[in-house]
């Protein structure tokens, strides 16, 4: 990381509303370091002074995760974490969900991919503010990235917060943002045996939703045997199986978000 | 045939590759914490960091030295060693109340066979130390 302007790297980070033009893009310093870090690093480590530190690796991103915590929590905010491999059908969720939603509850999302606008245009275009995180070539979402989103996205009082994290079903596992729980979407297109490849997640998620059952027809998707590995990680997780696309079983999902804001 | 790519492949410029892996956000955490906690006690340079890692931490040793030490370039941690210390797993049965390591997410209770194990051990991510020279 650059030790002299603490950035942490996170220049290709862009964050950013649908409806504004590109900023310039962030080349405030140069990364040269004329401190005389060049001299020759042959250390034993046997020598020196030990000092113990003992700090969890993650406690900064947990900490910023805590203050989002409990600054949704003061205004009634409640945030879920949407998580799944790329493509598996999260935005396409999130515009039939917002859809029928939108006049019930305040609603707001932010979208994290690598790269472009598309997913936070999809949702402005169903009515519902929303926000894009580019991550550049970062891999997940953090809680900086999404202290900084709410810092521009007009998140009313009460609203139901839906974070669609990067496609990747390995590293969002670890990377608290404050919400009130993972949601790891699985689609049937993707092979049964997700859960027992990325345990992780299914781990870290308390509710996984098995999406495009349309397709089951097309595709050798054993769903019970997903239920039960997925049940096998995790014992607790709630599952729900539906089609953003024909609408069936979306119902239940629905009651389930708005229970949440009951 | 498996093909392999080679550790140092990426190593003199921290690549958008490298990047795309959770373990080179923790390696710049590392980085990060084991640099404040040199300079807040007196220290210059980074000799050697050691960490604890669970083996449900979902984090692999390998990629994580690769990482750190790409990391820890522009830092008073360069060319430092990192020693990770591996945490085994345990767990306690909900059934029978027994605690017991594990291997896996997977695994069942080896005593009553029961599926809910509640996971006490082994999702550990600490910077536990560091050597300095002053
Ligand atoms: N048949 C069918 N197709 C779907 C369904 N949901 C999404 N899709 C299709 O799956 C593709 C990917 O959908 P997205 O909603 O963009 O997926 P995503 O998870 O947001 O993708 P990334 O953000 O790129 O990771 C699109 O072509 C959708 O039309 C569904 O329920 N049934
Ligand atoms: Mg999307
Ligand atoms: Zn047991």
């Amino acid at each position: 990381m650059c030790e002299s302007c603490g950035c942490n790297h996170k220049h290709d980070t862009l964050i950013r509303r649908p409806d504004t033009v590109d900023p310039a893009p962030h080349t405030a310093h140069n990364h040269v370091h004329g401190d005389g870090h060049g001299h020759d690093h042959e250390h034993e480590h046997g020598h020196g002074r030990k000092i113990l530190v003992e700090q969890a690796i993650l406690s900064k991103n947990d900490q910023l995760a805590g203050q989002n915590r409990r600054q949704f929590q003061a205004r009634g905010v409640i945030a879920l974490n949407l998580v799944s491999s790329p493509g598996s059908g999260k935005t396409t969720l999130l515009e039939q969900t917002l859809k029928i939603l939108k006049t019930e509850m305040p609603l707001a999302v932010i979208e994290g991919d690598q790269q472009t606008m598309h997913d936070a245009e999809r949702i402005e275009a169903v009515g519902v503010p929303a926000i894009q995180i580019n991550t550049g070539s970062g891999c997940h979402l953090d809680a900086d990235m999404i202290s900084r989103a709410v810092q521009q996205l007009p998140v009313a009082e009460r609203s139901l917060l839906f974070i669609e994290n990067v496609g990747n079903l390995v590293c969002p596992a670890l990377f608290d943002l404050g919400e009130e729980c993972k949601v790891v979407i699985l689609s049937v297109t993707e092979g049964e045996d997700k859960p027992q490849k990325y345990p992780y997640m299914f781990q870290a998620a308390q509710i996984a939703v098995i999406t495009k059952t349309d397709l089951l027809p097309y595709v050798d998707f054993d769903i019970s045997r997903a239920k039960s590995l997925a049940l096998h990680v995790n014992p607790d997780l709630r599952i729900f199986e539906l089609s953003a696309k024909t609408g069936l079983g979306m119902a239940a999902w629905l009651d389930w978000l708005r229970s949440l804001r009951a | 045939m498996l093909y392999r790519l080679r550790k140092d492949f990426l190593l003199p410029n921290k690549s958008a590759i490298v990047k795309s892996m959770h373990e080179m956000s923790l390696a710049m955490s590392i980085v990060e914490i084991a640099s404040n906690a040199a300079r807040s006690q007196g220290g210059k340079i980074i000799n050697h960091v050691e960490v604890e890692v669970g083996s449900l931490a979902g984090v692999m040793e390998e990629a994580l030295s690769f990482c750190f030490a790409a990391a820890a370039q522009d830092s008073i941690a360069a060319g430092a060693t990192l020693k990770i210390i591996p945490v085994a797993a345990k767990a306690r049965c909900a059934d029978c109340g027994e605690i017991q390591p594990i291997d896996s997410f997977f695994d069942n209770c080896p005593r009553c066979q029961g599926h809910q194990l509640e996971i006490i051990q082994g999702r550990e991510l600490h910077v536990l130390s560091i050597i300095v020279d002053e």
